[in-house]
């Protein structure tokens, strides 16, 4: 499903978080959004999910504008994954992931078998299908993280918005995850730290102080200048010869 | 995908199994609790004679029974263990909503100053006169409930409608009225309209006749109907109202239509029955220990647990002390807090 967003934009107070912000987002398309803390990449994945009141601009899935769907038709084809999401209620795993049937249940489709089997299918592409009965009060950050990611795959979305997904992770997983998302036949959009990972993406958006500086393939985007002066660290470009691939270490650049 | 055979009648049959399964019990019990709630009190009257009334009014069955015992059970008795029921199926329901969606686990039916409300406004009908006569205290009461709430909620949307405004506003709006009606006590009230508006404000089933019934039964079934057609969105609010919008709920609509409801409902049961405490906020975390946190299990445990607490204190408050009435919303506490306090340390591995 193709996302296009035109000139988003969100102010709280007297601060523009982003402005105006224009990207097309392709179907199947995995998209990194970069950028330094506080440079406005969760809001802009909020704006895209149509989750701020009274932010500027619109969004169009495929060729319906996002503010004219009815809530529970854009949960049905975005999923999204905040960074950190907390509950007072003692849910179980299982619980937590059912909640992402939500969408599609009514009074008169309740709660079915296929469904079930989606919840199950969701837990396992997490590896935490062995877990369902356990309390998500015992889970740990990065089991809490995958357990959401689980109910985001159980929305069944087209569209996929994760804001740092890999925090909290152990190493396996966050590879596990990274793969997870590239083989999902749906258009992923993330927010990422990890400017090694943010290289496997089809695409990079680089966000400052709330704009979209830059966009484009990982090679063309992270170039040693804007390195520079947005991330404020010197690379150096690596060859693993296992596989050829690029990869950076970076070095602190002192005011 | 599923087959497109099978499922209409899947579907069907997961609509129906659980009311089968466990509708059918609860509505038994309910029944019975009310029979009790009938049968047990001053002068205890048997389970058969109280049936064999209760056929003579519904079908004229000519069942010969005693007529002073048939008067206290019909006109008496029966009403006033029927409001008790719907007062608290009605209470814990408003409970359940207002925890649900305001995500505060002391958040209770008088949160956003419906009791307040409720009795300035019946003060205001007793001691100023307020209304010439016209309105009872009842109708005093129901006006002022939602004349506090209309304000609250004007001025949790003026500060930018979070739940913690909500909450914040609430708190505002219920010491401004206590104080009114505090205020209009001291001003003006003698010894004996004060101690008449304490017990009210205490709770009082004693007063309740058939009128009552029809509507306070009628308010609580069409609230836990509502109830029920939102419980996957009370589920969805688990992790606060912007996960809910993230799953397809609409937040304000249905942030509205609960809390409309839940406010109309103890608007209802306050002004027939004063403001009996404790239930609406109690029950529904003893349910969620016994039921678990989701809402299609915890609205019909709760409205069922809720009814029969309340059939309870009413039955304690009429026998305890022979002779005397003492205030259901004392009973509730009284009895209800040691109970609580023991599934607290009952379940404390689980929390």
């Amino acid at each position: 499903m193709r996302l296009s967003a035109t000139s988003l934009g969100w102010t709280a107070g007297a601060r523009q978080i982003v402005s105006d912000v224009t990207v097309d987002i392709a179907p199947g398309e995995t998209f990194g959004l970069i950028g330094p803390n506080g440079s406005g990449k969760s809001t802009l994945l909020r704006l895209m999910a149509g989750l701020v009141p009274r932010g500027k601009g619109s969004v169009m899935l495929n060729n319906d504008p996002l503010a004219k769907l009815p809530r529970q038709e854009v949960a049905r084809r975005i999923a999204f994954v905040e960074q950190q999401v907390e509950t007072s209620d003692a849910l179980s795993v299982r619980d937590v992931v059912e909640l992402g049937r939500t969408p599609w249940l009514s009074a008169l489709a309740p709660f079915g078998m296929s469904d079930a089997e989606i919840v199950r299918d969701a837990l396992d592409a997490v590896g935490m299908a062995d877990r369902m009965a356990q309390g998500w009060s015992t889970l740990s950050g990065g089991e809490r993280q995958r357990v959401q990611i689980a109910r985001a795959l159980a929305q069944r979305p087209r569209v996929l918005l994760l804001d740092e997904p890999t925090n909290h992770l152990d190493i396996h997983h966050q590879l596990a995850l990274l793969r997870l998302i590239s083989r999902l036949p749906v258009t992923v959009i993330l927010a990422l730290h990890d400017l090694n990972q943010a290289m496997d993406c089809d695409r990079l958006g680089v966000m400052e102080g709330g704009h979209l500086i830059a966009c484009g393939p990982p090679a063309k985007v992270l170039t040693p200048e804007r390195l520079a002066t947005i991330f404020r660290v010197r690379a150096t470009t690596l060859r693993d010869p296992a596989d050829n691939a690029t990869l950076f270490r970076f070095h602190c650049l002192e005011e | 995908m599923a087959s497109g055979v099978m499922p209409r009648r899947t579907a069907l049959g997961a609509l129906l199994r659980p009311v089968v399964l466990w509708g059918m019990p609860g509505a038994i019990v309910l029944v019975v609790a009310i029979l009790a709630g009938v049968a047990i009190g001053e002068t205890p009257l048997p389970f058969s004679m109280v049936a064999a009334v209760i056929a003579n009014n519904l079908w004229g069955a000519g069942y010969d029974v005693n007529l002073i015992d048939a008067g206290i059970i019909w006109s008496y008795r029966l009403p006033r263990t029927l409001v008790a029921a719907a007062c608290g199926a009605g209470l814990a329901l408003s409970g359940v909503v207002l925890q649900a969606l305001v995500r505060n686990a002391l958040a209770d039916p008088y949160l956003l100053g419906v009791s307040a409300g409720a009795s300035t406004g019946a003060v205001a009908v007793t001691i100023l006169g307020l209304g010439g006569g016209m309105i009872g205290i009842s109708g005093g009461a129901f006006a002022g409930a939602v004349l506090a709430f209309v304000l609250v909620a004007a001025l949790a949307r003026a500060a930018g409608g979070g739940s913690a405004q909500l909450v914040l506003a609430g708190v505002a709006g219920s010491q401004l009225f206590n104080a009114i009606t505090s205020f209009l006590i001291a001003k003006s009230a003698n010894a004996e309209q004060a101690r008449g508006i304490m017990f009210w404000l205490l709770g009082n089933l004693s007063g309740v006749r058939w009128p009552d019934v029809w509507l306070a039964v009628p308010m609580a079934g069409s609230g836990f109907l509502v109830c029920l057609m939102f419980v996957r969105s009370m589920d969805a609010f688990s992790f606060g109202a912007s996960a809910a919008a993230s799953l397809g709920v609409s937040v304000r609509q249905v942030q509205v239509m609960l809390i409309g409801m839940a406010t109309l409902m103890t608007a209802t049961m306050v002004s027939l029955v004063g403001s009996i405490g404790f239930v609406g906020l109690v029950i529904p975390h003893a349910m969620r220990f016994v039921v678990g946190p989701r809402h299609a299990r915890l609205i019909p445990a709760s409205a069922l647990a809720g009814a029969i607490f309340l059939i309870a204190a009413d039955v304690v408050s009429r026998v305890l002390i022979p002779g005397q009435v003492i205030p259901i919303g004392v009973v509730t506490a009284l009895v209800g807090a040691p109970g609580f306090a023991l599934i607290l340390i009952y379940n404390r591995r689980r929390l």
